[in-house]
């Protein structure tokens, strides 16, 4: 079995090397069968894991010993247990998913690059090799038993992301992006790795049993030199870790940029998985935050701000990957509040069924560029469906189940957190609740508005092609008319493919949260925080949960989000411009995103440089070089004068003669009597 | 006896008059220089290779009497502190010698023997257990240095040198006053180990302290002596800026574990939280001056100096994690370091330009080199999986445990650090080609992949499995922090 859980990692990695160093000579369908057939090993190799899982079987145990000091031991091993088995299956889908779409995505991507950029010879292969190499970091992520390694994975799908959300680096937009991106993740990595230190310091061990072993203990110690109590600093820390990768208040700005990468990646790395990576450690540590409530009622606020603020953003976008970004933040404020409820296992529910209707509606997303021709303007298009219906098939899909309404799997997962939150005693949980609320009925409005806008309506593409503007992803279609045309079958068949749990993953509802499946995986303290055993109580079959479903506040708030979206912009299409005009504050200051990014452009960046500057012009060139320094400038004129004469060229004469003459003399001198 | 470290010291040494003796033929000076940097590394292979790591103390020690008059021996050994430097200046040395090789056309013989001498020089350094061997080494190797900037250096290379200079020169004087107290205190010895077992008042020790602190201090440099850094790397060929920021910047910091920290360890514990602010500012502030940089050189001097920063922080939080993660920090920074530098290198002599201004979109025409670049802006950014990680990694989980704010402060380099090397490598490599000069950039030759494959390939290894470099250290580490552990007085 040992062999088969090193397989997983290693047959991604195994592709993205050989694609991405000897792209050139296996040429590209080289490149996409090579990392296909290693995502496909890990997938199969996956399946029978999982089965093996379910048989009972856990495995935990260590590959090698990385490094060792100061009594710690870091190792590189795996720990196989439900939560890790179910993540590898999603991982490793939706990447098989995502590579066999980006064959046709990524087909004509020369077109992407300057005609004489080098950079630009091997791009397809490149970004195969760079989506292999991801999938081999995620699941080194979600494989391993210990802190380290999952730094290990964190940082290494921070760096492919980075790399992805820049591919095309020739464009300023793209790169400005990906080092947002990096910045920000470090940011939340900075509050990762001193939760890592905290840990690493008190409990002796970054090895997962050991800590969540000494986790009774951790939760009765105060930190030394800061007096907080330790276990609740360790938590805030590490959730600081996931609210950068998990893209969460006020960490989330890197995200909505990320759509500067090819949609492949959107969807893979920016929906479905490691924007998901935040919600599994969170769940992976469920030993140590169901210990502090302090950071639990930290995790439910940041969570509802997410869910409620990033839905609103999403009903002004009109760039149509924008809409499914901000629709992504607010699906991972859900995830984050379930993890505030202390209702892990529906966290982790949401992530999976979230995992697959995102990536639907990214790849939606992108059939629809594809036949827009790198058009993203929602604006631009309308009346698709004609011409797109696999591609409107499936997104409609994707928004329903994105909506939450019944039988898709959205709807068992949303309600789920609904109902977490709504019976969590942690402070703050009413306040979740209301966002909660509130964000379902916007949920339907912009999930419909997305569906509508672009698939329904007056066909406005015609008349933008008589437009000189074009979008700023365009490359080169220019004047005459192309009716949109369905995408090839490489792109439809991966959609339809994941469409099919995008309906039906929340059907698996009673045996993933109610029938003890994560087993020991997931600690919940049941008499502190109750929600999840009321949850229980409650549940009597999926049909129960949509009978009851449909007469429920949520059901009602989604389907008139779903309503209000059909009455503007398919009954009355001239109303969103009269309310746009009527309401010019409030959709300002969504169309500006709440000011975050000014401001953080105005007082990090700018404040960052700002210090620098003084530092290096008052401190360094000032005080130190001109008091310390060049006090003695003089010195220096003179110095230079002599100095100017030794330049012979012969000098190394000198150097060679004296280094030999220092030790001959001292020797014969000092040893002459 | 084995007399491996005297062949290591004496090798590049006497094989520079080989080079020398190639006089105009530039070809057999290459090849030459190239032969003795190899065999000089391969000597020291078996330092490793043969090494006990059970032992705290001195392995493959020589001993001969020099000057007995004095009592000064030719006395060398190595530990687990300096044994690794020995083989990473070896091999920094060969890296050196491929990166001149077409690039020097003005004294080949000259230069390539210069960085053969520095280099055993820098040996002697590392294995010198005599004080005065020691200072011989120490000082000598100044003279070299001086000349490669000095001959093959940028147009203000007399200002640079000269700065180096007056840093140097008062820290030298105090390190030698306080080597001939140690001489006359310890009843004529020159024996380092015998100074560490002395018993010194608290006053004197703190007056050691400070002595040694000015002469390594410049070296490392520490805040605020560091100004001289970025001038001497403006100015100094790549090969000079190599040799500088892999190894010469290390001297200081294993002076401090090789005569500070043993020699004076309650004064060292006394004036810990001295040093711990000074590496803090050096991390922070230094972090914060090379984001605003122009030049790239003097981008990745100050990024060095952020970095050595890390590096005397672990050794003044007493803890095994921190002084190990400062050994690797060094390691680590000198592949990282020399392979930034030679990634400036190799641009500048395509260009003729080190201001981040003139490049943009070089991925466009070097996509080979980009690729370098990339990786080892990522190790300098201190990206898991790289060597740049292992070092910071294990110094800020050694300051966490000492104090947390101390460790708060350290952790803000994750930031800083990728702040300023990855800014510089949006605006130089990534973007569209920026003017008519970056378009007709080629990409890198076969030598210049080979240098720079061989350090990406260190800085991988050492980030995915650095157990063999740790493991040798051990010992010697915890022997020290056992020694510094027990007072003097």
């Amino acid at each position: 079995m040992k062999t088969l859980y090193l397989l997983v990692p290693l047959a991604p990695l195994f592709g993205a090397i050989i694609a991405g160093l000897f792209g050139k000579a296996i040429g590209r369908a080289g490149a996409h069968i090579v990392t296909i057939l290693g995502v496909t090993i890990s997938l199969l190799a996956s399946l029978i894991i999982f089965k093996d899982v379910m048989a009972g079987n856990v495995f935990n145990g260590d590959l090698y010993t990385w490094l060792e000091s100061g009594g710690l031991k870091f190792a590189i091993g795996f720990l196989i247990d439900p939560l890790t088995a179910v993540m590898m299956l999603v991982v490793t889908f939706v990447s098989l998913m995502v590579h066999i779409y980006t064959i046709g995505y990524m087909a004509h991507d020369e077109e992407n690059w300057p005609d004489d950029s080098l950079a630009r010879t091997n791009s397809y292969q490149r970004f195969f090799s760079y989506i292999s190499l991801f999938t081999f970091s995620m699941l080194m992520l979600v494989m391993s038993n210990n802190f380290v390694q999952l730094f290990f994975g964190w940082e290494a799908v921070g760096l492919v992301s980075y790399l992805l959300i820049g591919f095309w680096s020739t464009r300023p937009t793209a790169i400005y992006a990906n080092l947002k991106a990096f910045l920000v993740n470090r940011v939340g990595d900075f509050g990762f790795l001193l939760g890592i230190g905290l840990v690493a310091a008190y409990a002796g061990s970054l090895d997962y049993a050991t800590v969540f072993g000494k986790a009774q203990q951790l939760a009765t110690m105060t930190e030394a030199t800061t007096g907080w109590p330790l276990i609740t600093a360790i938590c805030i820390g590490l959730f600081i870790g996931a609210m950068g990768k998990s893209a969460q208040f006020p960490l989330h700005v890197w995200l909505p940029d990320s759509m500067e990468g090819p949609t492949p990646i959107s969807a893979l790395i920016h929906a479905a998985t490691m924007v998901t990576a935040g919600i599994f450690m969170v769940s992976r540590m469920s030993p140590l935050f169901e210990l502090s409530d302090t950071a639990l009622s930290f995790i439910i606020v940041i969570g509802a701000i997410t869910t409620l603020f990033m839905a609103l953003v999403a009903i002004v976008q009109t760039d149509i990957k924008r809409v499914v970004a901000y629709s992504t933040l607010s699906q991972l404020g859900y995830m984050t509040m379930a993890l505030g409820a202390s209702a892990y296992s529906v966290a982790i529910f949401h992530l999976m069924t979230h995992a697959f209707f995102k990536a639907v509606l990214f790849l939606g997303a992108g059939s629809v560029i594809i036949a827009m021709h790198h058009e993203q303007d929602m604006r631009k298009m309308g009346g698709l469906r004609k011409y797109l219906p696999i591609t409107y098939a499936t997104v409609l899909i994707g928004a329903i189940a994105n909506a939450g309404l019944p039988p898709f799997a959205g709807f068992f997962s949303k309600d789920s957190i609904i109902m977490a939150v709504q019976a969590s005693q942690i402070p703050g949980a009413g306040f979740a609740y209301v966002c909660a609320l509130a964000a379902v009925f916007i949920g339907g409005l912009y999930s419909f508005r997305l569906v509508f806008f672009a698939f329904h309506g007056k066909e406005r593409f015609r008349e933008a092609a008589h437009d000189a503007h074009h979008g700023h992803d365009d490359h080169g279609h220019h004047g005459g008319t192309h009716e949109p045309h369905e995408s090839p079958k490489v792109v439809t068949v991966p959609l339809i493919l994941l469409s099919i749990p995008a309906i039906s993953a929340g059907w698996l509802i009673g045996s993933f949260l109610y029938g003890n499946w994560f087993g020991d995986a997931i600690y919940i303290n049941t008499v502190a925080h109750p929600a999840m055993a009321q949850l229980k109580e409650g549940f009597h079959g999926i049909f129960g949960m949509m009978a009851h479903g449909v007469v429920t506040l949520p059901f009602w708030l989604a389907l008139s989000g779903a309503a209000t979206a059909w009455f503007l912009y398919v009954k009355r299409p001239d109303l969103p411009a009269v309310i746009r005009a009527k309401m010019a504050l409030p959709v300002k200051i969504l169309e500006n995103k709440y000011g975050l990014d000014q401001f953080n452009e105005w007082f990090f960046a700018g404040g960052a440089r700002g210090v620098g500057h003084g530092l290096w012009k008052a401190g360094d060139q000032t005080i130190i070089d001109g008091v310390m320094v060049n006090g003695s400038a003089r010195l220096v004129g003179w110095f230079a004068s002599v100095v100017r004469l030794i330049q012979s060229g012969h000098i190394y004469q000198y150097a060679f003669s004296m280094i030999i003459g220092v030790f001959v003399l001292l020797t014969l001198w000092m040893n002459r009597a | 006896m084995s007399s491996l470290l005297s062949l290591a010291i004496w090798i590049p040494i006497f094989g520079a008059l080989v080079v020398f003796a190639a006089g105009n033929d530039k070809k057999l000076a290459r090849w030459a220089a190239l032969a003795v940097a190899i065999v000089g590394f391969l000597v020291t292979l078996p330092l490793y290779f043969n090494f006990d790591v059970t032992q705290a103390g001195m392995q493959f020690v020589e001993q001969r009497p020099w000057i007995p008059r004095f009592n000064i021996e030719y006395l060398l050994g190595v530990d687990g502190i300096s044994m690794l430097f020995i083989l990473l200046n070896s091999f920094i040395t060969i890296i050196v010698i491929i990166a001149g090789w077409e690039v020097i056309e003005d004294k080949v013989a000259q230069y390539m023997g210069a960085f053969l001498i520095m280099s055993g020089l820098m040996n002697g350094i590392f294995s010198s257990l005599d004080a005065v061997l020691f200072y011989v080494f120490f000082e000598a190797s100044l003279i070299p240095m001086y000349i490669i900037i000095g001959i093959w250096g940028g147009p203000n290379r007399v200002y640079a040198a000269f700065k180096f200079f007056l840093y140097t020169l008062l820290g030298s004087l105090l390190m030698l006053i306080a080597l001939i107290w140690l001489f006359l205190q310890s009843g004529g010895s020159f024996n380092l180990l015998e100074w560490h077992q002395l018993r010194i008042d608290m006053a004197p020790q703190i007056l050691l302290f400070l002595a040694f602190l000015v002469a390594f201090a410049v070296k490392v440099p520490m805040w605020p002596v560091h100004t001289w850094l970025p001038d001497a790397h403006v100015e100094a060929p790549t090969g000079g800026s190599v040799v500088l920021a892999a190894i010469m910047l290390k001297l200081g910091a294993y002076g401090f574990l090789r005569f500070s920290l043993p020699i004076a360890p309650d004064a060292s514990q006394y004036l810990a939280p001295l040093m711990i602010t000074l590496s803090l500012i050096a991390v922070i502030y230094i972090g914060f001056v090379a984001l605003v940089q122009a030049d790239m050189k003097k981008l990745i001097a100050y990024s060095s100096i952020s970095h050595m920063g890390f590096v005397t922080l672990g050794f003044f939080i007493f803890n095994q994690l921190g002084v190990e993660g400062a050994l690797v920090q060094m390691i680590s920074h000198g592949f990282i370091s020399a392979a930034m530098f030679l990634c400036v290198g190799v641009m500048y002599d395509r260009m003729h330009s080190r201001q981040i201004a003139d490049y943009g979109g070089v991925v466009n025409t070097m996509p080979k080199f980009a690729g370098f670049m990339v990786l080892f802006a990522m190790a300098n950014s201190g990206l898991p999986a790289t060597s740049g990680f292992v070092g910071e990694f294990m110094v800020i989980l050694g300051a966490v445990k000492y104090n947390f704010w101390i460790g708060f402060l350290a952790a803000t380099t994750l930031i800083l650090g990728a702040a300023y090397t990855l800014w510089m490598v949006k605006r130089v490599i990534f973007g569209a080609v920026a003017n008519s000069h970056v378009a007709e950039l080629s990409d890198i030759n076969s030598r210049e992949f080979l240098f720079l494959a061989l350090l990406a390939l260190c800085v991988l290894a050492m980030g995915l499995y650095p157990y063999p470099f740790t493991d040798v250290m051990h010992a010697s580490v915890d022997n020290l922090l056992k020694h510094v552990a027990v007072s003097k007085l």
